[in-house]
């Protein structure tokens, strides 16, 4: 016990190697997404209650030409890039904050620390994996879309492919700082949806902009929401990029990365 | 033989609380460890620099010849750790945890016999939510013992099994030693510590009070045994009192107690009892244990 020296290493020092990074990663992703498969609350909301709204726009205003603000579009073809707006709300600032603080107060992210995994495998799959929840959300609106109210599409698909995962990366970015910030899980849910819900009703997503009073419109053009229905509609219809939604959402994904990675905390 | 785990002048302060003042110390290798202490006396500061999840302010740890805050990567490929708070998702079924942890380490073992082996067997699809206190504790072992470490460190393994899940799990620790493992166990249960450990190191606000193993630690505190019997038929107290072994002899009831030095009182005592023909039942010894010293040495109960 009085030994002062110490034990040599007799062998080899393990470091981790890129293919077991990739492994964990992998592992993590698909863990991950069952986990999330097993949640039917968030489930309902990301991936049942944008087809129910779908189907309830269909219903109350069709798709006719001219049903919505377009002359050659009707309500479905603009509500659709909206309600993939509500999608990506849904899952950056409802999901996100709510599954990484449940996870920071229950203790599931101390005893990853105390493993050889890297912090950044663990964020990169959740982020994978809320991408891929946004995506399968947004292809049930578009099929049910599609086959159901004849769905018109004048964009391109690559670009707006883009713009959906910029916007989706820009929101869960602003997702985990409310996870960092939070102190509980339940602030998590209440802060995420204290920013989620107003900006649901105000900006066009849920019901379109120009039904509105003069007043909300111009209060809505500042929300982040808002710009991001501008751009996926714009996309949707051939309009072009919006450079000031891009903008915005550049802003918000390079802030919300900055921020969050100073502010992370996994205890 | 050269220490696996070697701790010098540790220090760890929050803010201006002082969590570890300055604690060193060795583990030997093959040994079960024990650090005991109140609440709050720098146990779990003192494990989790040696770990790496927290920086010392000074002071240095070695662990199997690296240092667990730089080459933190390296040391956690070749521990096993079960934190005393931790958890895993609810809907995180027993076999995709084992899975899932298995993709952390450059180095396992298959994860099934493990599963066996801590008696999880049937529990495999079993959800997280869904365990005992005492199954959580023991997939968090197998958790632990993925990589096949070299020093396995359990913190607070048995608070809040029953008694009898306690003293199974003991074995299964005594058999992790068994194997070749080092064990550092963090533990409040003194008897625990005393049954299990080859040496303890008993914390008090941030320092080590006492370092070795439970039997010297018992002897420096307290060597006397008390030897206790009731009596069939008659009997003089001159018979023992007159023994040089014999310090003191009282009565409560009709039952006897005989003080003495540890080492030789009891023969002395019987042998006597046995030339005179006393008809003697129900004798029991007793002896001063780990708890008594960690009382005498830190003046309060454990869990005051």
């Amino acid at each position: 016990m009085q030994d002062s020296t110490v034990l040599t290493q007799p062998t080899a020092i393990h470091t981790t190697t890129k293919g077991q990074l990739w492994r964990s990663f992998g592992r993590m992703t698909w863990i991950q997404l069952k986990l999330y498969s097993r949640e039917p609350i968030a489930f309902f909301f990301t991936l049942i209650f944008p087809v129910l709204l779908l189907a309830m726009y269909g219903i109350i205003w069709g798709n006719a030409p001219g049903s919505g603000y377009y002359q050659d579009y009707g309500y479905i073809d603009m509500q659709l890039p909206a309600l993939t707006a509500v999608i990506i709300g849904t899952v950056g600032l409802m999901s996100v904050p709510v599954s990484v603080a449940t996870n920071r107060e229950q203790k599931i992210l101390r005893r990853f620390k105390a493993t050889p995994m890297r912090p950044l495998t663990y964020i990169a799959a959740d982020v994978a994996v809320n991408y891929l929840v946004a995506l399968v959300g947004m292809a049930a609106v578009i099929v049910v879309g599609a086959l159901v109210f004849n769905l018109r599409f004048a964009g391109s698909l690559p670009a707006f492919f883009v713009g959906f995962t910029l916007a989706t990366l820009a929101f869960i970015a602003i997702g985990y700082i409310v996870a960092s910030l939070a102190p509980t899980a339940r602030v998590a849910q209440v802060v995420g949806q204290l920013i989620f819900f107003p900006m649901m009703f105000l900006s066009g997503a849920t019901l379109p902009l120009f039904l509105m009073p003069e007043g909300v419109q111009q209060v809505a053009q500042w929300l982040p929401l808002t710009q991001l229905v501008v751009l996926l509609q714009e996309l949707w219809l051939g309009v072009g990029w919006n450079m000031t939604a891009v903008v915005v959402l550049l802003a918000m994904l390079i802030v919300g990365t900055l921020v969050s990675a100073r502010l992370f905390r996994w205890e | 033989m050269n220490p696996v785990i070697s701790v010098n002048h540790l220090h760890k302060a929050y803010g201006t609380t002082v969590a570890v003042d300055d604690i060193s110390f060795n583990v030997a290798p093959g040994e079960i460890f024990g650090i005991v202490g109140p609440n709050g006396a720098g146990k779990s500061t003192t494990v989790e620099s040696i770990m790496g999840l927290r920086e010392p302010d000074s002071g240095n740890v070695s662990v199997l010849g690296l240092n667990p805050h730089t080459q933190r990567s390296a040391v956690s490929q070749r521990i096993g750790i079960q934190l005393q708070q931790a958890a895993l998702p609810d809907r995180m079924k027993v076999w995709e945890a084992l899975d899932l942890y298995s993709s952390f380490y450059t180095n396992t073992i298959p994860w099934e016999p493990l599963l066996e082996e801590w008696g999880l067997g049937d529990k495999r699809n079993a959800r997280f939510v869904n365990l005992s206190g005492g199954q959580k504790q023991r997939l968090f072992i197998a958790l632990a013992l993925l990589n096949d470490p070299d020093v396995v460190f359990l913190d607070e393994l048995t608070t809040g099994l029953d008694p009898q899940a306690r003293r199974s799990t003991w074995d299964l620790v005594a058999d992790i030693r068994d194997r070749g493992k080092t064990v550092v166990l963090v533990t409040h249960f003194m008897d625990e510590a005393e049954a299990l450990c080859d040496h303890v190191a008993i914390i008090d606000h941030g320092n080590i009070i006492a370092l070795d193993t439970p039997a010297r630690l018992i002897e420096q505190v307290d060597d006397e045994l008390r030897v206790t019997f009731e009596v069939d038929g008659p009997f003089s107290a001159e018979i023992l009192s007159s023994l040089p072994q014999v310090s003191d002899i009282s009565r409560s009831g009709r039952r006897w107690t005989a003080r003495g030095d540890a080492r030789n009182l009891l023969s002395a005592v019987v042998i006597a009892l046995e030339q005179n023909a006393v008809r003697v039942t129900n004798l029991q010894t007793e002896r001063a244990s780990l708890e008594d010293v960690f009382i005498t040495l830190t003046g309060r109960q454990i869990r005051a």
